[in-house]
């Protein structure tokens, strides 16, 4: 194959993986809270098509995505009151606003279909650096947004795993019982989490929608959203493992076309991140091992306040 | 000083309140996806009539909604029995399709000449326990390793579909179909009797009516079905009483994927008699069979009347898109909706709203 | 050293809750510098106090007093601030967690980036001045139970506690780690800081305690300087000395032996042992009593002997047959009958009815079961004789079982189980949060069974109960079994004291 395919599928990687990386950013923080959150493909086509529309009709791209974060975070908080408050199941909680977002993007989409973007979010060309050849297009000519998953990633991580509310966030979601004994706001840390995660899946949406395609399909997110939860678990719960995840899934989706007259069919292809997510979700169990790598342990199981 | 809310878990939740509180959840869902529609600019009301007498206003609409419900209701009762053990089997949808890809195996490859005597009822096996080994695999992971059942039974669902979508593209693409992703057409003893002039393939039909009953009575009568309600309501009282919980998780996993696969069997040998891509076979049953379980109570007898009505539902969707060019996602904005409503009345039923009029000094 | 003054102060604490009064009026001081120990047994009302203290409770009537200032303690936020610390007997930290991390949990004075440095040094300090040696890098999940204890302690003292209250602390460690753990106690005390010390075992109360305030059913009944008292009169405050209910019965005829239990080690949950070197016989028709405070092994006992719990060594037989380590179902085919501590919990499926949860045992065999099916009139006509057999109180046998009466719940595990005509009844709390009328019940019908030739295995934190009903009384302490005592010639002071700890004087068991 040729070299020069070869790179430009890895630099066109990097977009392709960034709306699995905003989804999987806020998922880690949902799930490291202990909620898990099973509406991110609802919440990331509501965020393409609020992101589309509200730039069709503003002309600007970032009130859109603004705006498919924010739409994202509401949804979001639906989530959250049905799990946290409630204590309802969250399986069914988080499916039902996948279906519901699903649906209601199409209906909200449908006028949009065939409409082009009146504006565009730009290419930044980093100067100097993006003039390096091989390297500078890899890394220096990409859109804002994923400069912005970038930083997030630095962000988010460093926050989880080196700052007092990293330890709150991650207290809460191993043993809520003893973080509430020591004062913290179980509830409010899970909703806070809860809502970022949708926030960020919004984001991920909006990527789509108004720079990667850009366009309203239809159902344009096609199971993004499920990728997302299988790299949560993929990149066991870490920002950073999670950057390096989204961009392999991206390279995936980009290379299996041109993978295919080597004989790889895309469709084996496209079910590497779910097998993978099993393996490693095998591995991530049993106390010891889960104890090291990181499954929050209260994860999915409502937080009851015993008699106080 | 002054009043508190409290919430009390209600001491029993009795089987009318539950059912009222269904309804109640429902004709809200409606009243919500009504608003949406208004919101939209869409009238409602014009919506939901022409749902209403494209899914049940005519013999073809009758006969399409049965269609829809076969595999509502083989799925749905699978489910209704997992459920009741407190398995989560959110992967209907990928054993239905494994069931269809057994299906076509065994009519395409394995004995294409075979009589239908002997075809249809090999299928049939051949898709129960293809969906069977498809659940079975996350179940293990549950019963040995705890493993969340939840996410398992759910990536299986998206390797099942890609599994598919390679066979049609791949391997199994049909000689005779100029590259589009079907496989060839099933033989004609492959191809299940309809019913009349209408797409009903009844022997799938009178299948899931059967497993409806059968299952019900399973877990009303048998010891195994004892075993299940005792595990499903009281995990410490089943491992008290001597119950062996993970006999029960992979009986139970293994009946509930195996009919989700025998609905895929009905999907391709019944309407479609071929493989086609995985949207094409099925868009959601297995998903859309969640609810229809859960609308039931997890009651085997319940899904009968539940997956007639989303059965109507789905039906209802097809004639939004055809005459009111309605995208085909707007079933699932009722299934959410639907969905929401019902979870909440879950919740709402199990309390009760109670007023305190002291001063609570917690 | 200056004149302690006094830092806490209790005064007439009430506290009721459903059914029970745990604290009656009970006046309560400590003083600064001072190790005081709470004795008394499950049930006396220590813990309730000591949560009230902390915050967890609020008392119905009753003043608190910190430095002679009255205070309102309504969370453990305020106790907090009030320079009060509770190490609890289940520790409560994150085990995939650092010690640094479970440490500032919660505290908002610490650095936004890297806050486990700052954390290091004053942990630190804590080790030099007390000896509380811990790793701020180490994982919860790698520290012994002694070492956890520590991280527990050093938490409260980072919080500024000065007055600390420990509940139980040595249940899970072992005597070197107690050891280690009286001395840092000893140091922290010197230092004007306010030990509580809450306990039933009276070899620590007089190895580290200045004072000691003995509780017995929601009362004071004694404080004094531990320098001028002894384990024997402590022993005699923590369980009293009333003359005992008896009930009518006739003596004891034993048979063959039932219920043989040779050498037994178990763990508990924690992979700590509970079960140390445990042997005895129970006869058909006599009543073995397990006396002792809760956590002593009792739970662990039953369940090894039940087949809930796997056994690390030794030997269980029922007549004469070995059966460690069988499945439930196994010992149960033996003629096992379990009376489980945890009725709605683990005896009952509350949401199903009494007649279903009437065959829970027995629902996979006839007459309630025909091959594969089960068999609806036999199962209702069972329940029908049984209920009026065992007079349980409802509308139907289809009631769900979550809707009676804790006495009726009792009566019908007791059908259940009685059903099987076992030839071992073990019978765990079984009188446990029931009315007069229902114990009486319950305590009658254990001795009609017992007049029947059934071998008992009776558990049960009343003292009052297990010297009513037992033909012999055994007691256990840390796992072991510190005596077996003929019910006649036994008295309380020796029972009590076996209780606490204290060696028996002649023969060892």
């Amino acid at each position: 194959m040729d070299v020069h395919v070869f790179w430009t599928a890895l630099i066109a990687a990097i977009p392709a993986g960034t709306p699995y990386l905003f989804a999987t950013l806020g998922e880690i923080y949902a799930e490291r809270s202990g909620i898990l959150n099973l509406g991110v493909e609802g919440m990331m086509i509501m965020g393409a098509v609020t992101a589309f529309g509200t730039t069709l009709s503003t002309g600007n791209p970032w009130l859109g995505v603004l705006a498919a974060a924010i739409v994202g975070g509401l949804m979001a908080s639906i989530h959250a009151f049905i799990s946290i408050t409630l204590r309802a199941n969250q399986t069914v909680s988080g499916l039902a606003l996948t279906m519901f977002g699903l649906g209601l993007s199409g209906l909200i989409g449908r006028r949009y279909i065939g409409t082009p973007l009146p504006a565009r979010l730009p290419r930044w060309h980093i100067p100097v650096l993006g003039d390096i050849p091989l390297l500078g297009p890899l890394f220096f000519q990409h859109d804002p947004l994923v400069y912005l998953s970038l930083l997030l990633v630095l962000v988010m991580g460093f926050i989880l795993f080196y700052t007092r509310p990293g330890i709150t966030i991650r207290s809460v979601g191993e043993s809520p019982a003893t973080a509430d004994a020591m004062g913290v706001n179980v509830f409010l840390v899970r909703y806070v989490c809860t809502i970022i995660g949708g926030m960020l899946a919004g984001l991920g949406g909006a990527y789509l929608s108004v720079v990667y395609t850009p366009a309203w399909i239809e159902g344009m997110t096609a199971g993004a959203g499920w990728i997302a939860i299988a790299l949560t678990i993929f990149a066991l719960w870490s920002p950073f493992r999670a950057l390096l995840g989204a961009y392999l899934f991206g390279g995936v989706k980009v290379l299996q076309y041109r993978l295919q007259p080597l004989g790889i069919s895309p469709n084996l292809l496209n079910m590497l991140p779910f097998v993978l997510t099993i393996v490693v979700l095998l591995a991530a169990t049993g106390e010891v091992q889960r104890k090291r790598i990181g499954m929050p342990a209260a994860l999915g199981i409502p937080y009851e306040r015993g008699e106080k | 000083m002054g009043r508190r809310i409290r919430f009390e878990k209600r001491a029993v939740v009795s089987p009318t309140v539950s059912v009222v509180a269904n309804l109640v959840s429902l004709i809200l869902a409606l009243l919500v996806i009504a608003l949406v529609f208004r919101v939209i600019g869409l009238n409602p009301w014009e919506v939901y009539r022409r749902m209403f007498s494209g899914a049940f206003g005519s013999k073809y609409g009758l006969s399409e909604t049965l269609v829809k419900t076969i595999p509502l209701l083989m799925a749905g009762v699978g489910l209704a029995l997992a459920f009741r053990a407190l398995v989560w089997n959110i992967g209907a949808e990928g054993q239905l399709l494994m069931g269809a890809v057994a299906a076509t195996w065994v009519a395409l490859f394995a004995m294409p000449n075979a009589p239908a005597w002997i075809l249809i009822p090999t299928m049939f096996v051949a898709g129960f326990i293809a969906g069977a080994i498809w659940a079975i695999i996350p179940a293990f992971l549950k019963a040995k390793y705890e493993t969340n059942e939840v996410i398992t039974t759910l990536m299986m669902v998206y390797i099942a579909e890609e599994f598919v979508n390679y066979l049609v593209y791949g391997p199994w693409k049909g000689a005779a179909e100029w590259g589009f992703p079907y496989s060839d057409k099933f033989p004609d003893a492959a191809q299940l009797p309809l019913w009349g002039t209408t797409r009903v393939h009844y022997p799938t039909l009178i299948l899931a009516i059967l497993a409806a009953i059968v299952v019900y009575f399973m877990v009303q009568r048998t010891r195994w079905g004892y075993e299940i309600r005792v595990t499903g309501e009281n995990p410490t009282a089943a491992r008290y009483a001597g119950i062996d919980s993970v006999k029960v998780i992979l009986t139970v996993m293994l009946i509930s994927g195996g009919l989700a696969g025998m609905a895929g069997v009905g999907e391709v040998a019944g309407v479609h008699h071929r493989l086609r891509v995985a949207q094409g076979i099925s868009a959601g049953y297995g998903f859309t069979a969640i609810i229809v379980a859960w609308l039931a109570r997890l009651n085997p007898l319940g899904v009968i009347v539940t997956a007639f009505l989303f059965g109507g539902l789905l039906v209802g969707g097809d004639t939004l898109q055809v005459s009111l060019q309605l995208p085909v996602a707007t079933i699932d904005l009722f299934n959410g909706v639907i969905l929401f409503f019902i979870l909440a009345s879950e919740v709402l039923t199990r309390y009760k709203i109670v007023w305190h009029a002291e001063d609570l000094s917690t | 050293m200056t004149a302690s003054e006094t830092l806490v102060r209790m005064e007439h604490i009430v506290k009721r809750f459903p059914g029970v009064v745990a604290n009656a009026g009970v006046t309560f001081e400590a003083a600064a510098g001072e190790v005081h120990a709470l004795l008394g047994e499950n049930g006396a009302g220590k813990t309730t106090l000591m949560n009230i203290l902390y915050g967890i409770y609020q008392p119905d009537e009753g003043e608190i007093y910190i430095r002679g200032q009255e205070v309102r303690i309504r969370s453990p936020r305020d106790a907090i601030a009030l320079g009060i610390g509770m190490v609890h007997q289940h520790f409560m930290l994150v085990h995939p967690h650092t010690v640094a991390e479970n440490i500032i949990l919660g505290l908002s004075d610490v650095p936004f980036a890297y806050p486990d440095r700052a954390v290091k040094e004053k942990i630190a300090e804590f080790s030099e001045r007390y000896g509380l040696r811990v790793d701020p890098d180490a994982y919860i999940w790698q520290l012994s139970a002694g070492e956890q204890q520590r991280v527990e302690i050093v938490k409260a003292l980072y919080r500024g506690a000065e007055i600390l209250i420990l509940d139980e602390p040595t249940s899970m460690l072992t005597p070197q780690e107690t050891q280690e753990l009286f001395g840092i106690l000893r140091r922290m005390a010197e230092e004007g800081r306010t030990i509580i010390f809450i306990t039933h075992k009276l070899e620590e109360v007089m190895a580290v305690s200045d004072r000691v305030t003995v509780l017995r059913k929601g009362k004071v009944v004694g404080t004094m300087k531990t320098s001028e008292t002894n384990q024997r009169e402590l022993a005699r405050l923590m369980v009293g000395r009333e003359v005992l209910f008896q009930l009518d019965k006739p003596p004891a005829t034993p048979g063959k032996v039932v219920l043989e239990v040779e050498r037994l080690n178990a763990l508990n949950d924690k992979g700590v042992p509970a079960l140390r070197d445990v042997s005895f016989v129970i006869r058909e028709g006599e009543i073995l009593g397990i006396a002792g405070v809760a956590g002593n092994g009792q739970k662990e006992l039953v369940e090894v002997i039940t087949g809930l719990r796997p056994a690390t060594q030794g030997r269980v037989l029922i007549d004469g047959e070995d059966v460690t380590n069988k499945s439930p179902r196994e010992i149960l085919a033996k003629g096992v009958a379990h009376v489980p501590e945890e009725r709605m919990h683990m005896g009952m499926v509350p949401n199903m009815s009494i007649a279903e949860n009437l065959i829970l045992k027995t629902y996979d065999r006839p007459p309630f079961s025909r091959g594969l099916f089960l068999d609806p009139k036999a199962i209702r006509e069972h329940a029908e004789r049984v209920v009026k057999e065992y007079g349980v109180s409802t509308p139907s046998i289809w009631t769900p079982v979550k809707l009676l009466s804790g006495g009726n719940i009792q009566r019908v595990i007791l059908a259940r189980e009685l059903s099987i005509k076992p030839r071992l009844i073990v019978a765990s709390h079984p009188t446990y949060g029931l009315d007069v009328g229902a114990t009486e019940y319950v305590r009658k019908l254990l001795i009609e069974q017992r007049n029947k030739g059934v071998a008992i295995l009776l558990v049960s934190e009343d003292l009052e109960e297990i010297f009513a009903l037992s033909d012999r009384i055994a007691v256990m302490f840390e796992g072991r079994i510190m005596g077996i005592l003929d019910a006649e010639q036994a008295d309380v002071e020796t029972v009590g004291a076996l209780m606490a700890g204290i060696q028996p004087g002649g023969e060892a068991d």
